[in-house]
């Protein structure tokens, strides 16, 4: 504690700024012991209301759902399923991790073992008290030989776990991890009673804000408020229906006619006319979704690194982002780093449009007059087939000829990605620099789509992460940034922004931007005004 | 009646056939599908060892000739697993959804096949004059044009300006009979719509072929009015050909809407196969895709039976 009172006494003498303080807090696992006051006005939220039905209309649904945290995908299921459990750590809205079911947490010095004391009297729905088994066990759900679920990536450099008593559990990583604490926010990684396994997932049994009523995937899920929820201020509302509804017109009209109180992934060639709709409030927010191009550099031509300076210079973003997003997003600089990430390189300059100098560098290459492949299809992200060819346009201009291939949006990420040399990719982005680092542009990830490998880019990747200090920190990942831009073989045009719209009757605070949906945490955040 | 019930019991026999075949064609065509079941579902998040591990535990590891037969020996014990995907029985995923899609291809059945054959009985009495022209134009319109527009038409018109009927049909078991026929209005619209056209025009095809026999004739003679003639002598028997476009049509009503049921967001089994088949859930592809053949075949059996029993000449042949 009395490393707490020394950094709330530098921050009062104006020592360190807000920003050093609270991420030197949350290094400390401290947040929770923070006094109020010294935080920012979030917490002084508007005053909310408990009751009503939210009715959630929802694209990203399937009838091949489940609640098997192991294998969920898309939108629908990570909404309810994070409105019937928790995690050891969830992201605030601030982008910051903040203890859920943790308690606090520390590190020792080399951040290689992290420590997670749990909150004590939480229940599960079913009345069973939360231990560190249940803990052990649900992260276990995603490790080892059999796994078969998508987070098995992110929870591989794990070694060991082990529960220390009731109330702690130890993590061992194969290497320090500063970020550890995110890496325990993921979607995939939440927290069920010990034992569950096989058709008992489908029960969602959890300890979060809302108990499983029904669920059909595909259709529909109700979900009704958990009286017991040990999170105070949230889980508003008496029940909550998500409904899944894959076609955007279908969704605008159940919005206008109130048939629903909120509906995501927006159109944003329409959502101007949504706009003038009565009642109706959009909700944008940009947060670290970004659009990519991944270029191979392990074949020819991408393997030289002038190809793919000349095509990152080919592409006018300005434009890119007016026709294509309509505005709803912002530029990207050829790096996965988002504005909203804690060490985004600022200072690094725009890459801006510039014909002479792709030129040049196809000239330095040798390849002018040759004729680039480039595999599109609107499974990588709407509007993906018309970027490809605004695009091809662009670098017309430049003397550069691109031939659009059309893919099959069906196996798209089987046949197409990590298998063409150059195509249209998205990431939803992650909350941290290593963790993006490294599930996509580290040479030995399992989803380096560009095949990249960069000796210095990797050696600064694995020693940020186990680096504790803030401003070397920022250093090494503002010079990952730089080499990612200049070196790498992705072309990153723009962020995405999330465009949701609601009824006016629909009350939140400040809307995280780590995923869709307020960080998908919108059941247990909003309320009705 | 013999000739009926053996009729019958060869058309089943032909019609267990049709439906090994079918499941043969579906299990094949799913499989030449690029991708499988893992990685439909682990996306862009797939790692090799985890489609490994995901396929040895769904047995998508066996070569498909293994999978294929041990699929065919417990469907033909009536059992038809559960879903790849989420473990949950097959029965209980396509149950409800049938229920679904048969109440809203009932319901459209009812208004539409009454509404069509009086209009084509309608056409055929004031044939050539404006009213059988008009609606000629109007019926053709209405199936020229793709559902989906049909349905945003309506959608525009009833629900958005005059609120007077849900834009989305959402339903489900908490509601009552009433409540889901409210639900369904614009979906059993549009789906009429669209059916109208194929059943009136063939009644009122069918009506004029028999008008110009010669027992038409004698009955004009006798001086009896047309309304009568086409009524009790004509319509009779010109059955045959509107029972058989009748049933095609209340087939393409159960299996044929999933355009309707993804623009109303209706729970019925058009969506769940679309889903599937994207996922490559092979036993619910399967599962569904033989119900539909099963529909197709029972009311294809349904139609031939009713034409002969209103034909007697098919029902007494020499």
């Amino acid at each position: 504690m009395s490393k707490l009172k020394e950094l709330e006494k530098l921050l009062s003498h104006g020592k360190i700024t807000r920003r050093e303080f609270l991420a030197r807090v949350s290094a400390l696992g401290l947040a929770v012991a923070v006094s109020p006051a010294l935080l920012p006005a979030r917490a002084k939220a508007a005053t909310t209301k408990k009751g009503g039905r939210l009715r959630l209309g929802l694209s990203g649904g399937s009838t091949t759902d489940s609640l098997d945290p192991a294998t969920i995908p898309d939108a629908v299921p990570q909404s309810v399923n994070w409105s019937l459990r928790n995690n050891l750590v969830e992201i605030s809205a601030d982008g910051k991790p903040a203890p859920e079911l943790a308690e606090s947490w520390e590190s020792t010095l080399d951040a290689s073992q992290w420590t997670f004391k749990l909150r004590k009297g939480v229940e599960f729905h079913n009345g069973k008290t939360l231990d560190a088994q249940d803990v052990v066990e649900s992260i276990n759900h995603h490790r080892g030989k059999d796994s078969k679920s998508a987070a098995k990536g992110i929870v591989d450099p794990i070694k060991d776990i082990k529960a220390d008593g009731k109330d702690t559990v130890v993590f061992v990583l194969d290497g320090g991890n500063a970020d550890f604490p995110f890496i325990m926010s993921d979607y995939h990684l939440t927290i069920q009673p010990a034992g569950t396994k096989g058709a008992e997932f489908e029960k969602g049994i959890g300890t979060g804000g809302y108990m499983l009523v029904s669920h059909e995937p595909g259709v529909r899920a109700l979900t009704k408020r958990n009286p017991n929820y040990w999170k105070k201020g949230r889980a508003h509302f008496d029940e909550v229906e998500t409904i899944s509804i894959a076609d955007y017109s279908a969704r605008t009209n159940a919005l206008k006619t109130g048939q629903v109180d909120l509906i995501n992934r927006c159109d944003v060639k329409t959502v101007h006319l949504l706009k003038r709709a009565p009642g109706v409030q959009i909700v944008r927010v940009t947060g670290t979704r970004h659009y990519t191009l991944p270029m191979r550099t392990d074949m020819a031509p991408f393997d030289n690194n002038d190809v793919r300076l000349a095509l990152k210079y080919a592409i006018d973003r300005e434009q890119m982002l007016k026709l294509i997003l309509r505005g709803y997003g912002s530029l990207g600089n050829d790096h996965p780093i988002a504005p909203s990430n804690r060490y985004h390189a600022a200072d690094l300059p725009q890459r801006k449009y510039d014909p002479d100098k792709a030129k040049f560098h196809l000239k330095k290459a040798g390849l002018s007059g040759h004729t680039f492949k480039l595999h599109a299809a609107d499974a990588a992200f709407g509007g993906a087939v018309d970027a490809a060819v605004l695009l091809k346009e662009h670098a017309a201009k430049a003397g550069i000829n691109i031939e659009v291939v059309r893919e099959p949006n069906d196996g798209y990420w089987s046949n197409v990605w990590l298998k063409k040399a150059w195509c249209t990719c998205y990431w939803s982005g992650r909350a941290t620099e290593d963790w993006m680092f490294s599930t996509a542009y580290a040479a030995d990830a399992k989803w380096n789509d560009t095949f990249w490998k960069h000796d210095r880019f990797n050696q600064l990747v694995t020693a940020a992460r186990a680096e504790l200090d803030d401003a070397k920190r920022r250093e090494m990942y503002g010079e990952c940034q730089k080499i990612v831009r200049d070196e790498g073989g992705v072309i990153v045009p723009m962020f995405a922004d999330y465009v949701e719209a609601s009824s006016n009757k629909l009350s939140h605070g400040k809307v995280a931007g780590n995923w869709e949906l307020d960080g998908q945490r919108l059941p247990e955040r909003w309320w009705f005004a | 009646m013999n000739t009926i019930a053996a009729m019958v019991v060869k058309r089943i026999g032909m019609g267990m056939l049709t439906l090994l075949v079918i499941s043969v064609l579906i299990f094949a065509g799913v499989e030449a599908l690029p991708g499988d079941l893992t990685e439909a579902v682990l996306g862009q998040n797939a790692l090799p060892e985890t489609v490994t591990a995901f396929r040895k535990e769904l047995k998508l590891d066996l070569p498909p000739h293994i999978r294929y037969f041990s699929w065919i020996g417990d469907a033909v014990r009536g059992e038809f697993g559960n879903s790849l995907a989420n473990g949950r029985p097959i029965a209980g995923l396509i149950g409800w959804r049938f229920s679904n899609s048969l109440f809203l291809a009932l319901a459209t059945a009812v208004i539409a096949v009454r509404v069509s054959i009086l209009l084509g009985i309608a056409a055929a009495l004031y044939r050539n004059s404006f009213f059988d022209r008009a609606i000629s134009i109007a019926t053709l319109s209405t199936i020229s044009f793709p559902e989906f527009f049909v349905a945003y038409i309506l959608i525009a018109l009833l629900s958005v300006q005059l609120i007077i009927f849900p834009s989305i049909s959402n339903i489900n078991a908490q509601m009552s009979f009433w409540q889901k026929i409210h639900a369904i209005v614009l979906p059993c619209m549009t789906l009429t719509l669209v059916v109208m056209a194929h059943m009136m025009r063939q009644t009122r095809a069918a009506i004029i072929n028999i008008l110009s026999d010669p027992f038409i004739e004698m009955a004009k003679l006798k001086g009896l009015k047309k309304a009568r003639i086409i009524i009790l002598h004509a319509f009779p028997n010109a059955l045959s050909p509107v029972i058989n476009v009748v049933a095609l049509n209340l087939a393409y009503l159960v299996v044929g809407v999933v355009i309707v049921e993804v623009v109303f967001v209706y729970p019925g089994l058009g969506q769940l196969l679309v889903d599937s088949v994207s996922k490559r859930d092979i036993p619910v592809v399967q599962a569904s895709g033989l119900i539909f053949a099963s529909v197709y075949i029972g009311l294809n059996l349904l139609a031939d039976v009713l034409s002969i029993i209103s034909n007697p000449r098919l029902r007494n042949p020499k």
